[in-house]
């Protein structure tokens, strides 16, 4: 690795610095220190206090995802985004202009698992009082208003068309049909133009009725208050919402049978390459060999194994990763790239070489050393701000986490050998059964894309790991 | 929520790579005001010069165990003339392919083995280059940004790649991008002499005829501790930060200290209008007008009262355009401001839009038109000027949750020349508009002589061999 030493003295340094880092990474980082407990409405929560900062994070989640909207796709993410848009009493002008007035923000989105609210506002009495008593309002007391209803379906029939512009968006929706088919992941959480048009109030009510009922909320909290401000919030958020449990769990996730190849003629000069498969599921047994893999093949930016053969030897992509998306039945493996036209069935060749021999030969010692490095090393950038611990926070609390997760982590990961993340990948990825959609312009040199993809050629290895993908991903995401 | 104040320019950089999955931009921004009412924290920001000429801001922020280090060089696109426009870009990309002494690629692999995060962006006024680690890792990063500084290796084999990867890097932002299509367009025709003209990651035809030494004579031109300002902001103590960097940046030989050649716009006299045709399904808006910039406006104040112009219009979803062009007329899908007073050079106050369903572009440019009319002819509302005072000195408590973005505001602010003293001066000066002073500069700015207008004519996406994208221009085929 460290090639042509002609001064001494910076070598000598960088080694010697990396041999710190050995020593670094066996010393304790204190964790957040998380407290939980349940609202009297049976609401879970948990708090990190962080007093140093006149602020506070609330994030509120909900398990109302697109995988609840049944036959009405987009029905849980257009429920969310007109939370904010009129609630006891008060309309979408009045709601913004509390909270804007005090300096607070207000938020919700939805994602396949989650529909949630967030908010953010200094601990200043005012401000605080009126950012809280709107977050628990839009989500006690929606009002689903007819007449703006159809406003915001409008224009989410236009946010759909403008995404049937974006060969990535067209790309992505279709790689999620072709992995989950007939399961509720399979659908966009933004619905399509027909389930939207489709959508009454009624059904939003009906939604809301069901999903945001005390017993089926997370509250996450961080911030500038102690434990009994962070109780009353607690309560206060959840004395009024409605009365429904938890919903049964998500049906599993079916293997794919065989490899799928999709062409979606695009008059892009680009084609932008999706692979996937069913991965894993938040708590899953080979979590974190998986996680850890993952980050050596295509999680690591710059230092991946997908760049450095896609990227940096072959100039093919200026973006190439991998990664799974846990969720609480097992969401995707996502590969991507995106190429020239012309150029599409050789990235794709590198890209099944790469990924076939990763679960071959699993990592080396050397890429498993530096990954390790890596992750335990860049552990303090992953809690540093309120906002990073707050979406920590809505995760181990979503999906049932170990309050300790965090605390493990650098642990786990350490503890991993590379036979483990061998088997791990070869156990649980199998790229004879792909889905792949290719989006572009179709050329002659790439017409072959529609055919089985081989995977038998073998390129030389090289490169190593780095750079956490963001852990608290999980929950986040969806229309802000 | 409120657009952070920079957002305008965070928008309009090129990064090194994309991490994957995105994450959500964070707030930027920082300074130290007194809030009322809340403690104060005020932190100072301390300076020091190198004899080379290298300037160094630490920030002490002692939340967590990190550090950012961000070495920001005086060059972008606006530094570029016709025939190398791209070359600023391109040599960032470069600057990770080694040095005299390390091999391609090895900045990162070390960076990554001490669980660092790291980027590069171009901007039309500065390149920056950046190390998120553990706090007690700065001198790695220390020790990798001199090395690079005065030594790349800049070798022939790796160009040749690299471009590629460019050239890939502007098919997926710019070529397949309708809505990106038109800002490049509308600067190519809004601005007649301006640097600010270019597109940051060049023109086609610049980047196939750009060559190793054209990187290399760029390179020596603007690498050089005299053209550089290094950024500490973390759980580090100044004085150690300043010796640290005497240790490894003190070596280096200042360079050449150049200036740009000063390309000035010269004044517009009249109304510009374009139409740019690409494959879409939804047509697009986008409005300019030539306004100062805070480095030449003859009234200091006035910038600052473009600003606060902005965010009466723009500043969550209490202003005016999405109170009254969204939810009051329905006539916009979405709609939003920006201008950005901290330029190098003056350029323009931007508005952008994507009609809501049945409304025509005409309708809504229109509808824009007259919003600008009421704030030339009635005064901002008390009301309204309180609330955006209130964000600005919430945001401000908000902003000291990312190390990053405070160093990014430090850095930005001496790049461009204005000195990072002005942080601390911000709010107060935003604060201190009056609505007479926005009135004044909308009548004195805003005008039909200053103002560029640009439209996206959609065309069909059916062809996939991408000819149609070159017919039918003036044919609004927005109709599915």
């Amino acid at each position: 690795m460290f090639a042509k030493p002609t001064r001494p003295g910076l070598e000598r340094g960088l080694l010697l610095l990396i041999g710190l880092g050995m020593l670094w990474c066996q010393a304790a980082l204190a964790a957040p220190k998380i407290q939980t407990w349940q609202t009297a409405a049976g609401a879970k929560v948990l708090f990190v206090a962080a007093e140093e900062l006149p602020m506070v994070d609330v994030r509120v989640v909900f398990d109302a995802g697109s995988a609840r909207d049944g036959t009405q796709s987009g029905l849980a993410s257009l429920t969310s985004a007109m939370l904010t848009e009129g609630a006891a009493g008060l309309d979408a002008d009045a709601i913004a202009e509390r909270v804007e007035a005090v300096g607070a923000e207000l938020g919700t989105g939805t994602d396949r698992d989650t529909s949630f609210a967030r908010m953010r506002s200094l601990t200043e009495p005012e401000a605080f009082e009126t950012a809280l008593d709107t977050l628990t309002k839009i989500l006690s007391e929606p009002t689903f208003d007819p007449a703006e209803l159809e406003r915001v379906r409008q224009n989410r029939l236009t946010a759909l068309r403008l995404a049937e512009q974006d060969p990535g968006d067209v790309g992505q929706k279709a790689l999620y049909q072709a992995i989950f088919a007939d399961h509720p992941y399979a659908s966009d959480p933004s619905g399509t133009a027909e389930s939207i048009a489709a959508l009454r109030a009624g059904d939003l009510r009906a939604f809301h009725r069901r999903y945001y009922g005390a017993g089926n909320a997370t509250i996450a909290i961080v911030g500038a208050l102690d434990r009994a401000q962070a109780e009353a919030l607690a309560t206060r958020l959840s004395a009024e919402l409605p009365s429904a449990g938890p919903p049964p769990p998500l049906p599993p996730v079916p293997a794919l049978a065989q490899a799928q190849v999709q062409q979606i003629a695009f008059p892009s000069s680009q084609t932008h390459l999706y692979l996937g498969q069913p991965g894993m599921r938040r708590g899953d047994p080979d979590y974190f060999a998986l996680y850890l893999g993952n980050h050596i093949l295509g999680g690591s930016g710059l230092v991946s194994l997908l760049m450095e053969e896609v990227r940096e030897k072959r100039g093919l992509s200026y973006s190439v990763y991998s990664y799974f998306l846990p969720l609480a039945q097992p969401g995707p493996l996502l590969m991507g790239l995106q190429t020239q036209n012309a150029q599409a069935e050789a990235a794709q060749r590198v890209l099944l070489e790469t990924l076939t021999r990763f679960i071959e030969e699993g990592p080396t010692a050397e890429q498993l050393e530096a990954a390790v490095k890596n992750i335990t090393g860049g552990f303090p950038l992953r809690i540093a701000g309120n906002s990073k611990i707050v979406s920590y926070l809505a995760v181990i609390g979503f999906y049932d986490l170990p309050l300790d997760y965090l605390e493990v982590f650098p642990d786990r990961i350490r503890a991993l050998t590379a036979e483990e993340i061998r088997d791990a990948f070869k156990r649980r990825v199998d790229p004879s059964r792909l889905a792949q959609v290719a989006v572009g312009g179709v050329t002659e040199s790439n017409a072959s894309l529609t055919e089985p993809m081989k995977a038998d050629a073998l390129i030389e290895p090289e490169g190593d790991g780095s750079v956490a993908e963001p852990e608290g991903a999980g929950a986040a995401g969806g229309q802000g | 929520m409120m657009k952070p104040l920079f957002a305008a320019a965070l928008a309009s950089v090129v990064g090194l790579f994309a991490a994957q999955p995105l994450t959500a931009a964070e707030g930027d921004a920082d300074s130290q005001v007194e809030v009322a009412g809340l403690p104060s924290s005020a932190v100072k920001v301390r300076e020091h010069r190198l004899d080379n000429g290298l300037k160094i801001l630490v920030k002490r922020d002692d939340r967590a165990p990190i550090v950012t280090s961000q070495v920001w060089y005086k060059v972008g696109s606006s530094y570029e003339h016709g025939g190398i426009t791209g070359v600023s870009h391109a040599l960032e990309h470069m600057m990770f392919k080694g040095t005299e002494r390390l091999e391609p690629g090895q900045f990162s692999r070390i960076i990554a083995e001490n669980g660092g995060d790291e980027n590069a962006f171009t901007g039309r006024d500065y390149t920056a280059y950046f190390q998120t680690l553990a706090a007690d890792r700065l001198e790695v990063a220390f020790e990798l940004e001199a090395d690079r500084m005065r030594n790349l290796a800049l070798p022939a084999d790796e160009f040749a790649k690299e471009i590629e990867v460019v050239k890939e890097e502007r098919r997926l932002r710019t070529d397949d991008d309708p809505e990106a299509l038109v800002f490049e367009q509308f600067n190519a025709t809004a601005y007649a002499a301006s640097p600010y003209r270019h597109p940051i990651i060049g023109w086609q035809s610049d980047l196939d005829v750009m060559d190793v030494e054209t990187l290399r004579d760029w390179y020596r031109m603007w690498y050089a501790p005299n053209n550089a300002t290094l950024v500490v902001v973390g759980d580090v103590e100044p004085t150690e930060v300043f010796a640290l960097a005497e240790t490894h940046f003190g070596p280096l030989d200042a360079g050449p200290a150049l200036q740009p050649r000063p390309r000035a716009e010269p004044e517009q006299r009249g109304e510009k209008r374009l139409l740019v045709a690409a494959p879409a399904k939804e047509p697009y808006l986008l409005m300019g007008w030539k306004t100062p910039a805070l480095i030449d406006a003859e009234q200091t104040w006035e910038p600052y009262a473009l600003e606060m112009l902005v965010s009466v219009l723009d500043a969550g979803s209490s202003s005016r355009f999405s109170r009254e062009l969204i939810r009051g007329d329905r006539l916009a899908a979405s709609v939003s401001a920006s201008y950005n007073a901290f330029n190098r050079l003056s350029g323009m106050l931007l508005i952008d839009a994507t009609p809501a369903k049945g409304v025509s572009v005409e309708a809504l440019e229109e509808a824009i038109l007259a919003q600008l009319e009421r704030l030339k002819s009635e005064l901002v509302s008390e009301q309204e000027l309180t609330r955006i005072r209130t964000q600005l000195i919430a945001n401000k408590v908000y902003e000291r949750d990312s190390v990053f973005y405070q160093a990014l505001l430090l850095g930005q602010l001496e790049t461009v020349g204005l000195g990072w003293e002005l942080v601390d001066a911000l709010v107060e000066r935003l604060s201190a508009v009056t609505p007479e002073q926005i009135q004044t500069v909308a009548q004195r700015y805003l005008t039909t002589e200053r103002q560029t207008v640009a439209l996206l004519v959609p065309q069909p996406l059916e062809a996939s061999d991408g000819s149609a994208a070159t017919a039918m221009i003036g044919s609004n085929d927005d109709v599915r």
